[in-house]
């Protein structure tokens, strides 16, 4: 009775050990130190941040592969926050971030002993987006958007007349980013004056896609999302000009890199351990690398590329580094 | 008294109702199905539309491209391959590090564990509850154990094998033992009868009679770890992986981190690849949780 059972067993463990020489057998040298300097180099960048930056760093990763084969480029998404927490113990070479670093943050950086480099690498718009249909939100003030965002609205502002009363009678329904987005933190600071201040009766959401569907499915729907969603989903809503008092401003990649779309246009950084870009020639490759295609990299991944000015500071930077 | 009293007065009542009684007891278990079909059918509904959703999304996304490209900055180009083979190493590992482990603990707890012991009943009370215990408890579990040994990258294929060994161990452990308890004694009394030993009636009779409760109930946990996303995305999951895993201290994703990965892209192409990707998951979750009941079906025995 147990022969066929034993004949089973010894069955199923062949395959999952032929399953698992089979993977080895694919695999490419070890991940490690890295070689020499150039095309040839090989060895891991570790980087870890800002889900809002990752897609940039992806890109430049999956150009870099043409470039370098065998070096190894991960990306993983702790958020800016977490990002910085594990580019000061030391276990990344660079942290993506939606943000500049924060005091607290430098002082654990410097506590560790971790010297690095802030480079902007993209610049990112985030627009306030209606419903298509709505057709009297042409243009909002920074004010008018604190009266609908801020804190103080929490359940007494939920009307479009309450915000201009040349608005119609339509009642709001509100979207936007949830609070561990690096989004969620800027739209807060820029609009309602502190990070993370926002009414809590709004419908928050990690996934931008749920308020594209969101803002997309109901007439007095108002939501903030990054300007890359626009772009792709111009059929489901409409970008809002924003008024941050020099006049309406629409958000285009040229009034975000020229600044004029203020206060919710922003630079994307990247930080890079100073220590890894010296030691570790795959490091210092793939920045460069970065750094040099930016434009193609920040077409790919739906952001707006630097400014000559902006990418020569960049390159500026780097060079000091050696 | 009283309700005596009552009890009296209502009797002659009775024989009165019993003409409606069978009518009662058909019309109740009748609502009762009817309940039960809806509740199926409405698990059944969801399941379809999530299947057709993702079908009519993914697939024209469902191609050799999927499984032969690497994550890149374009859906045309982009593909699954370090996510799949990642996928397999870690549910690979964890079966090497859990099958044996589980199936020891329950052979030991069954057969040779005196179950009266306070210390014995403990460790089933834990081992049930454990069973229970949310998946990213034991992501952070992990995460925790490989911090205190001085673990610097921690998505590395063994962390997260490590993660996954933990959240199915107890499940294996309930499974072998069920198997375990499967077995008639008589076969036992029998091998023991005939002058075997404890440890041999076990190894030669009581194992192989519970192996195909052992594989099934194996399957069944290691499919749970496939689709599992939570525990790994604590320890830090690379969302981007440009090379295939090699090895145990190797970076991986996995493929429900992959499609978690896709779906938060603005892009339309990489709706439709996450969509692929689920198509490619629920396959393999569908295969195995197919072998787990043709394993049951052709070698149980029943006694």
């Amino acid at each position: 009775m147990s022969y066929r059972s034993l004949k089973l067993a010894g069955l199923s463990a062949t395959i999952v050990a032929a399953a698992l020489v089979l993977t080895a057998c694919g695999g490419q040298p070890a991940a490690g130190g890295g070689s020499t300097e150039g095309a040839g180099a090989s060895g891991s960048v570790v980087a870890d941040g800002s889900s809002t930056v990752a897609p940039l760093t992806e890109a430049a990763a999956d150009f870099f592969r043409d470039e370098a084969p065998d070096v190894n480029v991960t990306v993983a998404t702790s958020g800016t926050g977490g990002g910085f927490a594990k580019f000061c113990a030391d276990e990344t070479d660079i942290s993506n971030a939606s943000r500049p670093i924060k005091d607290e943050e430098i002082a654990l950086c410097e506590e560790a002993g971790i010297e690095y480099t802030e480079i902007v690498i993209a610049n990112d718009g985030l627009s306030v987006v209606v419903n298509p249909e709505n057709d009297f939100a042409q243009c909002l003030t920074v004010e008018q958007l604190n009266t609908i965002w801020g804190p103080d609205a929490e359940g007494t502002v939920t009307n479009w007349n309450q915000v201009d009363p040349s608005f119609p009678d339509l009642p709001l329904a509100l979207f936007g980013a949830g609070t561990d987005s690096g989004t969620f933190d800027y739209f807060t600071d820029a609009i309602n004056g502190e990070e993370g201040a926002i009414r809590t009766d709004y419908s928050p959401s990690e996934d931008d896609n749920i308020t594209v569907q969101g803002v997309s499915g109901d007439e007095g729907a108002i939501g903030f999302l990054g300007l890359s969603y626009v772009e792709e989903n111009p059929d489901s809503m409409k970008a809002v000009e924003v008024d941050g008092g020099a006049g309406c401003v629409a958000p285009t990649a040229e009034t975000v890199q020229d600044g004029t779309y203020s206060p919710l246009g922003r630079p994307l950084f990247i930080y890079v351990n100073n220590a890894s870009y010296a030691d570790k020639p795959q490091v210092k490759s793939f920045v460069d690398f970065y750094v040099e295609s930016e434009a193609e990299v920040a077409e790919a991944a739906l952001f707006i590329g630097l400014t000559e000015e902006q990418k020569a500071t960049a390159q500026d930077e780097l060079a000091t580094l050696g | 008294m009283r309700s005596l009293k009552d009890s009296v007065a209502t009797a002659p009542t009775l024989p009165l109702s019993t003409g409606e009684r069978p009518r009662e007891r058909r019309l109740g278990p009748m609502m009762f199905l009817i309940v039960l079909w809806l509740s199926l059918l409405v698990a059944v509904v969801f399941l379809l539309t999530l299947i057709v959703n993702i079908v009519l999304e993914g697939g024209s996304r469902f191609g050799l491209q999927l499984f032969t490209e690497y994550p890149a900055s374009s859906p045309d180009r982009a593909g699954a391959r370090p996510a799949i083979l990642g996928s397999i190493w870690v549910i690979g590992v964890t079966a090497v590090l859990t099958i044996p482990i589980g199936v020891a603990a329950a052979v030991h707890l069954e057969e040779f564990a005196d179950k009266k012991h306070w210390f014995n009943r403990v460790i089933e009370l834990n081992v049930q509850n454990l069973a229970a215990v949310p998946s990213i408890v034991y992501g952070l579990l992990a995460l925790a154990f490989l911090t205190l040994i001085g673990v610097r990258d921690k998505n590395i294929v063994i962390g997260g094998a490590l993660a996954l060994s933990l959240l199915i161990l107890p499940v294996i452990i309930i499974a072998t033992r069920e198997a375990i308890r499967a077995v008639p004694s008589e076969i036992r009394d029998g091998s023991l009868a005939l002058g075997a030993t404890k440890w041999q009636t076990t190894w030669r009779q009581v194992l192989p009679a519970s192996v195909p409760g052992i594989a099934t109930g194996s399957i069944l946990a290691l499919s749970r770890a496939l689709g599992e996303a939570a525990p790994l995305l604590l320890l830090g999951a690379l969302v981007f992986v440009s090379f295939d895993p090699n090895g145990l201290l190797s970076g991986f994703t996995t493929l429900p981190i992959q499609i978690f990965n896709w779906t938060g892209r603005p892009q339309e192409g990489f709706h439709e690849l996450a969509a692929a990707a689920s198509i490619l998951l629920l396959g393999l979750l569908l295969l195995m949780n197919g072998l787990a009941i043709f394993i049951r079906n052709r070698y149980q025995k029943r006694w």
